[in-house]
């Protein structure tokens, strides 16, 4: 489909007004910045009503298909829309797992009917997913993941754990990962993948509390839940790969994501705006010279950062290493935003030693923001495991 | 002379106090203590009084050891290895200023009581949170034979408890120490403050036109000497949390398997852990040599060995923590992780009176000029 430019320079301006209008009042209680950390009623209906506003206005989903309660529009729209999303400083969209992991999955996969059943709830966050991979035994090696399904008539019986829920409390459907053969040729060949609905006898979840103080993630219990068959994505087996796909849209790796913000957007500008209100030592943190070399270089690395996404969208410049910079995005964004917050951190003189409260710098926002950075260099795999899989697949270094 | 002379007292008061801390406050029990700080200080301060550590740097003639600061660091470092949050360094803090600055009267009224058990703290941090302690708003003006005192401190550990404060305030065109009773405490408004460090009882204090007694000011202060000891105190307790976060470290790579190995093996793991091994040896390192210079009376040299030993300390023990999460994966984004607990402490300690640019601003004329 082609794109007419003038029509695109009106969707610019029409989005841009609709999220400077509707961009809702800060409500009485602290957001959270990224899916992971709604642990409250409040903060989890607040995010719901949002989305759906968003999708009811037609500014997510933009590229996917019109039949599922997508907006049937090229990429670019919806690119558009997120960015001004990203202007306006509006709340993320609640229901990342299935906008941007497993809806991009299902629409790659799945059956017509399938489609139609999960899409258009995932858009309006009716429905909301959550991701069953991790085991407590098993994290980065999620290949070996135990949680076991035994076929019983029509049903899978499931029974085990998995732990790091995030969204667990609310999701009515899991993308689950269980093993259901235990003498298949590999580690690998003995998973299947299903899309779980939550609201089963026999799953439980448990809440866990995070370093920051607050909840957010769970540990979910299977005791002899019964999964219908047709659950299952792809074949018995196949359940690996199905997992990497989905981890590649979870990685940013591979396109086909509704878009939209997925969480509340810190970048450097925001540390150089405050570096001029922060005060160390009786002055604005700006004028101090060390802290301007450490600005200096985090602002060119944060350049360097926006260079290659364009760099990584021409061909001829893809050098040698082809895939490092998009197998790298989540690594890059995770690693830099955790030292960014710890930077942020040292603007603030002794006020540094406050956490969240109204008397700390931007109300402890840093803080807590610098804390919550590890979900982004833990969860979706470690930086430690991204560095291998870089190092052995771009690179062709040896396996450990 | 070598870099660092470790006294007779020192061994003796360390083993004491390793013995001390791994009887009454076990490293598994962080988290039960952290509900209840104000039961885990009432136990501290009963076993410190009955060591005798309440008295260490107090002269004998006022019911004190006449030991030094470098007796007390060997406490205060098994106190961060055990990640105790008690009134001890702000209490530490008050006596020396009062032994270094106080009249005999001065003296001979505030010593003999923190001696038998006391608590006291220092108001030096405004709202600003200039590690410069000269930086002072906080105003005493001199009228009808009283000081009136007008401002605000932050940071003030242990507020509540204490028995009297030094707070710092302009008097004059000159920052001077003053001493604020319990009595005249409750005439301020005292506010509990949030801090990232959940060991840490932390308030703030406003001073509304408080009437002081002109002999509770502090006859020489010496700025310079109070901070010479805090940063002394400071990196004891990074000294000891470093040794803390790494063990914490050392139990996880140890036992946690993936892929069917320890995950210690892994050199992404294995190298950073060996790098905060020699950080903690460097770190304490420079705390034993800043506690014999403080001891040896040569003030530059007190200044360069204290501000060292604060700064690279702050940095490694901030590194540490930060790892200590990342090495724990899902487990360390949990409360119940003991690497939670230590990275907050190493914030607290990192952006207490001066991070590590701070430090390095003022030993570069010290050590290039
Ligand atoms: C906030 C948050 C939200 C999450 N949400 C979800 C979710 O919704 N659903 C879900 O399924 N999971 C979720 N996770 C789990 C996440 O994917 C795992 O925590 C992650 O994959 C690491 O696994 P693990 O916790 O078992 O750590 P481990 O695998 O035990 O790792 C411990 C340490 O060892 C290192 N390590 C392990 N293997 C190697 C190796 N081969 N080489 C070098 N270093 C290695 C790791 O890097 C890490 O530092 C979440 C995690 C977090 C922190």
């Amino acid at each position: 489909m082609s794109v007419s430019p003038t029509e695109l320079a009106e969707f610019e301006v029409q989005a841009d007004r609709w999220f400077a209008e509707n961009k809702p009042e800060k409500p009485g209680f602290i957001l959270p910045e990224t899916f992971m950390e709604v642990g409250t009623d409040e903060q989890f209906k607040f995010l719901r009503a949002w989305q759906n506003k968003v999708y009811e206005n037609g500014y997510v989903g933009l590229s996917w298909p019109k039949e599922f309660g997508g907006g049937g529009l090229p990429q670019v729209y919806q690119d558009i829309a997120t960015k001004a999303m990203a202007t306006h400083r509006v709340p993320f969209l609640l229901n990342t797992i299935g906008l941007n992991w497993a809806g991009p999955l299902i629409l790659s996969m799945s059956s017509s009917e399938d489609k139609k059943k999960y899409i258009p709830s995932i858009l309006s966050a009716e429905e909301i997913w959550c991701q069953g991979f991790s085991e407590p035994d098993h994290g980065s090696d999620l290949g070996n993941a135990q949680c076991k399904g035994r076929k019983d008539g029509d049903d899978y019986v499931i029974n085990g754990s998995k732990i790091w829920t995030s969204l667990g409390m609310y999701a009515k459907h899991m993308i689950l990962l269980v093993r259901t053969s235990t003498e298949a040729e590999s580690k690998y060949s003995g998973l299947s993948f299903f899309l779980a609905p939550m609201k089963t006898d026999g799953i439980e979840v448990q809440p866990i509390r995070k370093l920051t103080g607050e909840y957010g993630f769970c540990q979910t219990f299977f005791n002899d839940a019964r999964i219908p068959a047709s659950c299952m994505m792809g074949k018995e087996g196949d359940g690996w790969r199905v997992a990497m796909a989905t981890l590649m849209f979870e990685r940013s790796a591979e396109g086909g994501q509704a878009g939209g913000l997925s969480m509340m957007d810190l970048s450097i500008d925001d540390v150089i705006e405050l570096a001029k209100r922060a005060m160390r030592n009786g002055k604005p943190a700006i004028e101090d010279p060390f802290i301007r070399t450490e600005l200096v270089k985090l602002i060119v690395e944060a350049k360097g950062n926006v260079y290659m996404a364009d760099k990584a969208e021409i061909p001829a410049l893809e050098g040698e290493w082809p895939g490092a910079v998009t197998m790298s995005i989540k690594l890059r964004a995770t690693e830099f935003k955790r030292r960014m917050c710890q930077f942020a951190i040292s603007l603030q003189g002794a006020n540094a030693s406050r956490y969240i409260d109204d008397r700390a710098v931007d109300e402890g926002m840093w803080q807590r923001s610098y804390l919550n950075a590890f979900s982004g260099t833990i969860g979706g795999g470690t930086t430690q495991i991204q560095h291998n899989i870089i190092g052995e697949r771009i690179l062709g270094l040896p396996k450990d | 002379m070598t870099a660092i002379e470790f006294s007779d007292e020192q061994s003796m008061i360390l083993e004491t106090a390793v013995n001390f801390f791994r009887e009454k406050f076990p490293v598994n029990e962080i988290h039960e203590r952290n509900e209840n700080l104000d039961g885990s200080t009432d136990l501290f301060w009963a076993g410190a009084k009955e060591l005798g550590w309440t008295g260490i740097v107090i002269p004998e003639n006022y019911g004190g050891l006449s030991l030094s600061l470098s007796e007390v660091v060997p406490i205060v470092e098994m106190m961060g290895r055990h990640l105790i949050g008690s009134p001890f360094i702000p209490t530490t803090l008050a006596v020396t200023a009062i032994v270094s600055a106080g009249s005999e009267e001065q003296k001979a009224r505030w010593l003999p009581s923190v001696a038998e058990g006391g608590i006291a703290s220092v108001g030096l941090t405004e709202e600003d949170g200039s590690w410069n302690l000269s930086d002072v708003k906080t105003n005493g003006e001199v009228r009808d034979g009283e000081l009136i005192l007008k401002g605000k401190k932050c940071f003030v550990l242990d507020a509540k408890r204490a028995d009297f404060i030094v707070v710092s305030a302009i008097i004059d065109h000159v920052v001077s120490l003053i001493i604020v009773t319990r009595e005249q405490l409750n005439k301020c408004i005292i506010r509990s403050e949030v801090v990232i460090d959940e060991t840490r009882q932390s308030f703030s204090i406003e001073f509304n036109d408080l009437k002081i007694p002109l002999t509770q000011i502090l006859d020489k202060p010496d700025l310079n000497d109070l901070e010479n000891a805090a940063l002394l105190l400071i990196s004891a307790e990074i000294s000891g949390g470093l040794s803390g976060v790494l063990r914490v470290i050392l139990s996880y790579l140890t036992t946690r398997k993936q892929f069917g190995k320890y995950i210690g093996s892994y050199q992404s793991l294995k190298h950073p852990a060996v790098q905060i091994l020699l950080s903690l040896e460097a770190t304490r390192s420079h705390l034993y040599h800043a506690a014999a210079c403080l001891s040896g009376g040569d003030k530059i040299k007190t200044e360069v060995a204290a501000r060292s030993a604060k700064a690279y300390g702050s940095d490694a023990f901030a590194f540490a923590g930060d790892r200590a999460i990342q090495f724990h994966g899902g487990f360390g984004f949990t409360y119940e992780c003991d690497a939670q607990l230590f990275l907050r402490r190493a914030l607290w300690c990192q952006y207490q009176f001066g991070d590590a640019a701070y430090h390095h601003s003022y030993l570069a004329p010290l050590l290039l000029d």
